[in-house]
């Protein structure tokens, strides 16, 4: 077990978020794509910290979570609003700005 | 573990950006404690101040960076070096500009923003706000802090902060984008995209920082630039990190193959919103984007240089050629824009110190353009006609659909409220206002489509001669700060032997000049009708007065208005106008003293 299969599982999750964000059309789901690609990449920051063996890694880990957390609020806050507007969250719905 | 040493942190170098940050919490404190009534004078005036403090703090540490090159602070996290307190300078300068059209409001009190933000469009609880007269004031922390984040972004010197801060000015910004006064289905519409491609992006900015930790062993710039020499035998992971952090940035910056958010988000949002983030995230995103490139990134430059070269030319190709089909005044300058980013990112790819300095100077004049340009736009209002419910872009008074009805009563324009602001522009001479005849709806939303524009020049020719010189400026014409500009980046970029690139440029900005121009005569050379074009010749004023005077020809007319503003919007336009003409008739003071900093630190 070496630490290239942690490297090399946060890059098959990475991958398989910005496939949901660039696949799937609910935008929740979407949303959560993002955040697997954000957790994914805590996932390498995590290895590589142990790989060179020091805690910058980690710490950057520890940013991420709070950006993320922030960033879920707002995320959430406007696609929550979109939804009670249009009963939908559906990304193709959403195209009156197409000219 | 070893034992935690306390940094030493120069508090002095971070005054800019500690009392934007500042003032933002308070301006949160605000919101909670004081009362409603007096909220947005209070507002106002901490935002104001502390973003003229901010200028002000930057001035005061020019002195010492001109003449010790720069410092790292926080352990290097953050360098405050010439090109630093340059950007901080103009973002500071743009935001306050730009603060001055967010807190305008037409002469009956009605401001840009939804006076719920929760409220869902067309509910009885958004009636019940807007009856009740609220207003948004967490608009003005927001953006203190969006432009904090700003601040901070050029200065980054490692990329946990570069992350941290992109965040702290996208966040604000997505929120902002969707709280429109009108058209809050587009409002809402264009936050969501913005979001959803702005997380995207930065998750992708994010792996790449991980690839680059991962390489080097450090967020540091100069400690990943330093193995960035070394051979360590890991390049594809340079390469891709290089690469990932790139497209994040470049996604910022709106360049072409990242760009498919700018025209929906600059569309969408409220239009003050729109010019401060197109002229201020830019500078923020464009000065990241110069650090990384020359300071951590200059010897993979033949590696990327393929990638940047065709990023370059696809946004001015692209940003140049959509604009020119466009039918939306905010869509045709958020594709300028996207022009503009091209033009910009040729100075950057030069990789040359007369490079630094052009970009420099290019993201000011750009600037100032922008913030000016839209904050016209946000004076420029339909009205009188029904609109649609669900806030369609191009409404009855542009296809004209406004119902004149002759003889209605003399007193409608008084009677209604919102038309007493109708024609304040005190240069105009025509006494259209006056006209007792005439029947004056209510006003409403921006009237952004082009056809609504024709004829502007007649009854403003004021504002409609000051967008002309913002016009100019983007199109580069001598003696504006746009023709300085692109003959600064152009002329870096032949030196760094990035001469193709200056050629593509050169066609692009005459290309460009044709919608400029477009525009220019529709607003002077058209009568108001909006439909079939009538061209005025110069040469028979005699003839355009007498359509100007003939109440038949002027009817379509009460579809256009420029809304009287409470003068903040005037100020910040007129300080927009000075600084473009200033910057084109005598730009060599600015030059010179931007060169003579311009040397970014490791």
């Amino acid at each position: 077990m070496t630490l290239t299969h942690y490297l090399v599982l946060s890059a098959i999750l990475f991958s398989l978020g910005a496939a949901t964000v660039l696949l799937r059309r609910n935008a929740i789901i979407v949303f959560m794509g993002v955040e697997l690609m954000l957790n994914a990449t805590n996932l390498a920051l995590v290895t590589f910290a142990r790989l060179h063996g020091d805690l910058t890694g980690q710490v950057m880990a520890f940013f991420v979570m709070v950006v993320a957390a922030a960033e879920v609020v707002v995320g959430l806050a406007i696609i929550v609003s979109i939804f009670r507007t249009r009963k939908s969250a559906s990304v193709d719905d959403i195209n009156l700005l197409k000219s | 573990m070893t034992e935690f040493i306390a940094p030493d942190i120069a508090w002095a170098q971070l005054t800019p950006i500690l009392l934007v940050l500042g003032a933002a919490v308070v301006g949160v404190l605000v919101e909670a404690f004081v009362p409603r009534r007096a909220r947005r004078p209070v507002q106002l005036t901490i935002t104001l101040a502390a973003l003229a403090g901010a200028v002000v703090a930057v001035a005061a540490l020019w002195g010492g960076v001109a003449d010790t090159g720069g410092t790292d602070v926080l352990l290097g996290s953050v360098v405050v070096d010439g090109p630093t307190l340059v950007l901080q300078g103009t973002i500071a300068v743009l935001a306050l500009l730009a603060v001055l059209v967010i807190a305008d409001r037409t002469a009956t009190g009605e401001d840009a923003f939804a006076p719920q933000g929760a409220a869902t469009p067309g509910s009885g609880y958004e009636e019940a706000a807007r009856a009740a007269g609220l207003q948004q004031t967490e608009v003005y922390p927001l953006v203190l802090f969006a432009t904090g984040g700003m601040l901070i972004f050029p200065a980054t010197g490692d990329l946990l902060t570069l992350f941290v801060a992109l965040e702290v000015l996208s966040l604000p910004l997505y929120l902002l984008t969707g709280l429109a006064r009108r058209r809050r289905l587009l409002s809402q519409e264009a936050s969501m995209k913005y979001f959803l491609l702005g997380a995207f992006a930065s998750a992708l900015l994010l792996f790449g920082i991980a690839l680059l930790y991962g390489f080097s062993g450090s967020l540091r710039y100069a400690d990943i630039a330093t193995a960035v020499r070394a051979d360590t035998g890991m390049d594809a992971l340079l390469l891709v990190g290089a690469l990932l952090v790139l497209v994040g940035l470049l996604f910022k910056v709106g360049a072409v193959p990242f760009h498919s958010w700018t025209p929906d988000a600059y569309q969408g949002a409220p239009t003050p919103i729109t010019g401060f983030m197109a002229a201020c995230t830019k500078v923020a995103a464009f000065g990241a984007l110069v650090r990384l490139f020359y300071v951590v990134l200059p010897d993979l430059r033949w590696d990327l240089e393929p990638m940047m070269w065709t990023v370059a030319i696809a946004t001015m190709a692209v940003g140049t050629v959509v604009a020119l089909v466009q039918t939306d005044v905010k869509r045709v300058l958020a594709y300028s824009s996207v022009a503009h980013a091209g033009f910009v990112l040729t100075g950057v790819v030069a990789l040359t110190q007369s490079g630094i300095t052009a970009v420099l100077f290019y993201l000011l004049a750009y600037g100032a353009a922008t913030v000016g340009a839209f904050g016209i736009v946000s004076l420029v209002r339909e009205r009188g006609a029904v609109r649609a419910a669900g806030g369609r872009v191009t409404s009855g008074a542009a296809s004209g659909g406004v119902p004149h009805v002759e003889g209605a009563t003399a007193t409608s324009g008084a009677a209604v409220a919102t038309a007493v602001e109708v024609r304040a522009d005190a240069d105009d001479t025509d006494g259209e206002g006056a006209e007792p005849g005439e029947p004056e709806g209510p006003v409403l939303g921006e009237a952004t489509h082009l056809s609504q524009w024709a004829g502007l020049g007649r009854t403003n020719p004021v504002l409609a001669g000051t967008f002309v010189l913002f016009l100019l400026s983007f199109a580069g014409i001598p003696l504006t700060a746009g023709f300085t500009g692109k003959f600064a980046v152009f002329t870096a970029a032949v030196e760094g032997g990035a001469w193709p690139l200056a050629v593509v440029g050169v066609v692009a900005s005459a290309a460009a000049a044709f919608f400029y121009v477009r525009i220019i005569v529709l607003m002077f050379f058209t009568s108001p009708q909006g439909g079939p074009q009538q061209p005025v010749t110069a040469g028979s004023p005699d003839v355009a007065d007498e359509s100007g005077a003939d109440a038949g020809a002027r009817a379509p007319r009460a579809g256009t208005v420029v809304v009287a503003s409470q003068g903040f919007a005037l100020v910040a336009i007129g300080a927009c106008a000075l600084i473009t003409i200033a910057l084109g008739v005598v730009p060599g003071p600015v030059l010179d003293a931007i060169a003579s900093v311009a040397q970014l630190i490791p």
